[in-house]
């Protein structure tokens, strides 16, 4: 409980952090919110023009008011208004945000349901054909770029099958959850392959050490099954660097994933920021990043926690 | 498990099949449409970006507009007329104009919109087009007078633009240009979900008759080989396509046609004549005389477009083989190089931004090989377009690839860069007395022949002096199923026309 306290106590101080870090990142890239709108033609604005803009873009200000402001802002609720959408950023971020988590949940259960079985699989056929052709296919899996699997995918069921699930108006998961699923299946696959492939690598070798600890050589002397061995003995003690892996990859997921997204058309946060910092919508840019910081703190937290729950040796917070 | 898995994963994709089919029996007269850039505001007087402008003129008039050969035609003005002197502009409008909460467009509102286009306050895009208005005067609800403090041919092109489009003055006064959008034009924006989609319906009061569709619907779709995917499973009746890669594609599925035309936004070298070594003239023509523009053109762009002069417009453009070294001559280069005082070439960067025009890396690539025969060794820096912009507009580069947007009329195209006071005079950064004096003639002329003979004149000096090598013009490409009817392409890449296509069954 100790523990829990104090690692939410450091929440506010990692936030504030990434809060100046993003602040000023996205201040330093040249170009702002007048030439994102005009592109060139942004040459043509008078002096008097572009002040008048600038005020209407909130950049009229020096930095530090305008840090200041967006704090003080945040620390009453209100993260700012996004210049695109005309509508308060957390009101945007909170819409995309369901298909976002959406679509990491789906790709974790795909990487787990195809990862720990192919990795614990190889593990026990270990050296033998099968292993091998897992391995392969894990590396296959691994080195393939989600844009190269996404395009091949959406080529192969439109050019050879004229099907494709509906793109351009998402369906949220409980207005319609039929036409949400196909929306969602394919970029679930496409996530899910590489993230499935990294799953059977660590499973397979987490596995691999701990059935030739002792223990498990105990068990098995003691004439424990093989399936007794492997998921009552050895599994627990293999999944802890899986729950690692997994927990950071589903953070990494929680931030969008932008190229999926792009492909697929999903309205999600990935895409949302990417065009957000092209239109250099800094408001958005900005309350996007401490959210995405939030959630993966959050995630590292319920994963720290996890190992506890797999683990009794381990004693968080204590030397 | 893995096997129930791969089950499950199978009638999962099974399931998404039936669901796109399905889509596809649900259009009625709804045109719907794709592209992968969105719109980036509402506001009519601030808006640059193709797609935004692309929307826009689907919801807001102009006074007037061009057709697909550039000529004037009527919009909300019916007729119109300049004085003997060039310095005075009458209107007449469409009685039967009106905007889309119901309310006649009047030349107040002709009055109001022009004022805010004008006043520094607003930001306006197309301002420096109309400076030349003195005042406007508002004789009848339906007649409006501008008055010009010098003659000013091209300002009626310019007044075609959405740039120029009227507004409610009601909404003026309101504040509420930019977030609620009330044209008087063929369709209303029921819905807008930035980056994601636009919603129209029929404007059933607009003064140009019935629309051929009940409405549009706009989906944002960022990937263009996934557009053309939608467009194969029938999902997508329309599109809009920027990438030559993709539209190439199109005419190989036999259901989708492809409409390319030759667009007025030119592919461009822009040199910095201010920069050594490009200040000197024969350095410069060495550059032109040692691209080939073909060859640009075949290799970036895969041969899609026209190699151009720096007139793009149909009616007023050189053939390009009359113009300085449109012909490659590398000997010719080598010559001027030496006589330059640079027989052994000189290093420069190039920048271009990443994605825009997507063949922009290509074409840097190849001049980059075709330079290095004539001793210049080019370094390509490709940058996001927000910084390419931003050094582009301080003029900060030895070179730049560039796809800059073209005009209906030649002075409004090009007043921004090479005369004295143009507004882009720093990122052209040459300054030349006959090209300046040649657009103040240009901008004057009402007679048509004399005014093609001022620009021609201008052309050929222009491509002479080489600040700028043009290369050429792509063709702007809409895909669309057969079953599309009406839909008129035009140079000026306007969607207009989808305000009379019509789905055949």
């Amino acid at each position: 409980m100790n523990y829990l306290m104090r690692r939410l106590a450091t929440f506010p101080l990692v936030l504030l952090g990434v809060s100046i870090l993003v602040f000023v990142a996205i201040r330093l890239v040249p170009g702002d919110s007048i030439t994102a709108m005009l592109g060139t033609e942004a040459g043509l604005l008078t002096p008097a023009q572009r002040e008048s803009l600038a005020a209407y873009f909130g950049i009229d200000q020096p930095w530090f008011v305008q840090y200041w402001r967006w704090i003080g802002g945040i620390l009453h609720g209100n993260f700012g208004i996004s210049v695109t959408y005309g509508r308060p950023v957390l009101d945007v971020i909170l819409e995309r945000f369901p298909l976002t988590l959406e679509l990491a949940v789906l790709s974790m259960i795909i990487a787990l349901a195809v990862g720990m079985p192919a990795g614990i699989y190889a593990a026990t056929h270990s050296e033998k054909p099968s292993d091998l052709g897992v391995r392969i296919v894990a590396m296959v899996g691994q080195s393939t770029p989600s844009f190269v699997l996404g395009l091949l995918i959406i080529y192969t069921l439109s050019a050879g099958f004229g099907v494709l699930p509906a793109m351009g108006e998402f369906a949220p998961l409980w207005q319609d959850p039929l036409r949400n699923l196909s929306q969602l299946i394919l970029p679930a696959i496409t996530l899910g392959f590489a993230f499935a492939a990294s799953v059977t690598r660590i499973s397979r070798s987490a596995m691999l050490d701990v059935l030739g600890d002792d223990y498990v050589r105990t068990a098995r002397s003691k004439g424990a099954s093989a399936r007794s061995v492997i998921w009552r003995h050895a599994l627990p003690n293999a999944l802890i660097p899986v729950v690692t892996l997994s927990g950071i990859e589903f953070g990494y997921l929680l931030g969008g994933a932008v190229i999926v997204e792009q492909i697929y058309a999903l309205p999600g946060l990935g895409r949302m920021v990417l065009d957000a910092i092209l239109q250099r919508d800094y408001a958005l840019v900005q309350g996007a990043v401490l959210f995405i910081a939030f959630n993966f703190m959050i995630v590292n937290l319920l994963v720290d926690l996890a190992y506890v729950a797999l683990d009794p040796r381990i004693r968080l917070g204590e030397q | 498990m893995t096997r129930h898995l791969t089950r499950t994963l199978l009638s999962g994709i099974a399931v998404a099949a039936m669901l796109g089919v399905a889509a596809v029996s649900a259009q009625s007269a709804t045109l719907h449409m794709a592209w992968s850039q969105d719109a980036t505001g509402l506001d009519p007087h601030k808006q640059t970006a193709f797609s935004s402008l692309r929307l826009l003129e689907l919801i807001y008039e102009p006074l007037v507009r061009v057709d697909a050969s550039l000529r004037i035609i009527p919009a909300i003005a019916k007729s119109w007329e300049f004085s003997k002197d060039g310095k005075e502009l009458t209107f007449k409008l469409d009685p039967k104009a009106k905007f889309q909460d119901g309310t006649a467009v009047t030349s107040a509102d002709v009055k109001a919109s022009f004022e805010r286009i004008l006043d520094e306050k607003t930001g306006a895009a197309a301002r420096a087009n109309f400076l030349s208005i003195a005042g406007i005067d508002t004789p009848d609800a339906a007649t409006v007078v501008f008055h010009l403090s010098q003659p000013d041919v091209p300002i009626l092109t310019a007044m075609s633009d959405v740039n120029a489009a009227i507004v409610p003055a009601a909404e003026i006064k309101a504040g509420s240009i930019g977030t609620k959008a009330v044209g008087s034009g063929p369709f209303k924006l029921d819905k807008w979900d930035p980056n994601a989609k636009e919603v129209l319906s029929a404007n059933k009061d607009w003064a140009g008759g019935a629309t051929g569709v009940d409405g549009i619907e706009i989906s944002v779709l960022p990937d263009e080989a996934a557009i053309l995917a939608a467009m194969r499973t029938k999902q997508i009746d329309f599109a809009l396509l920027n990438d030559p890669l993709v539209a190439t594609l199109v005419p190989k599925e036999a259901s989708l046609q492809l409409n390319r035309v030759p667009v007025l936004a030119y592919h461009v070298l822009q040199l910095n004549p201010s920069r050594k070594p490009m200040t000197e003239l024969k350095v410069r023509q060495a550059i032109s005389c040692a691209i080939d523009r073909q060859e640009v053109l075949d290799t970036a762009s895969l041969g899609e477009g026209k190699v151009t002069g720096p007139l793009t417009i149909p009616a007023l453009a050189t053939d390009p083989s009359q113009l300085f070294c449109y012909k490659r001559d590398v000997d010719k280069a080598k010559k001027l190089m030496a006589e330059a005082g640079f027989a052994d070439g000189f290093s420069a960067t190039v920048i271009g931004a990443t994605g825009e025009p997507p063949t922009a890396a290509a074409e840097a690539q190849v001049i980059q090989s075709q330079l290095a025969e004539i001793g210049v060794k080019l370094d390509i820096k490709m940058m996001e377009l927000n910084v390419y912009v931003d050094a582009w507009l301080k003029g900060d580069f030895d070179m730049a690839i560039a796809l800059n947007g073209g005009r209906a009329d030649p002075y409004t195209m090009y007043n921004r860069y090479w005369t004295k006071a143009g507004n882009l005079q720093k990122v052209a950064n040459y300054i030349d007395d006959t090209l300046d004096s040649q657009m103040q003639q240009g901008r004057a002329e009402t007679d048509p022949e004399k005014r093609k003979a001022i620009f021609t004149a201008f052309e050929k000096h222009l491509a002479e002096m080489s600040p700028w090598i043009w290369l050429y013009t792509s063709y702007s490409y809409t895909a669309q199923q057969k079953n599309i009817a009406g839909f008129v392409p035009t140079p000026t890449g306007t969607l207009f026309s989808l305000s009379k296509v019509t789905i055949q069954q």
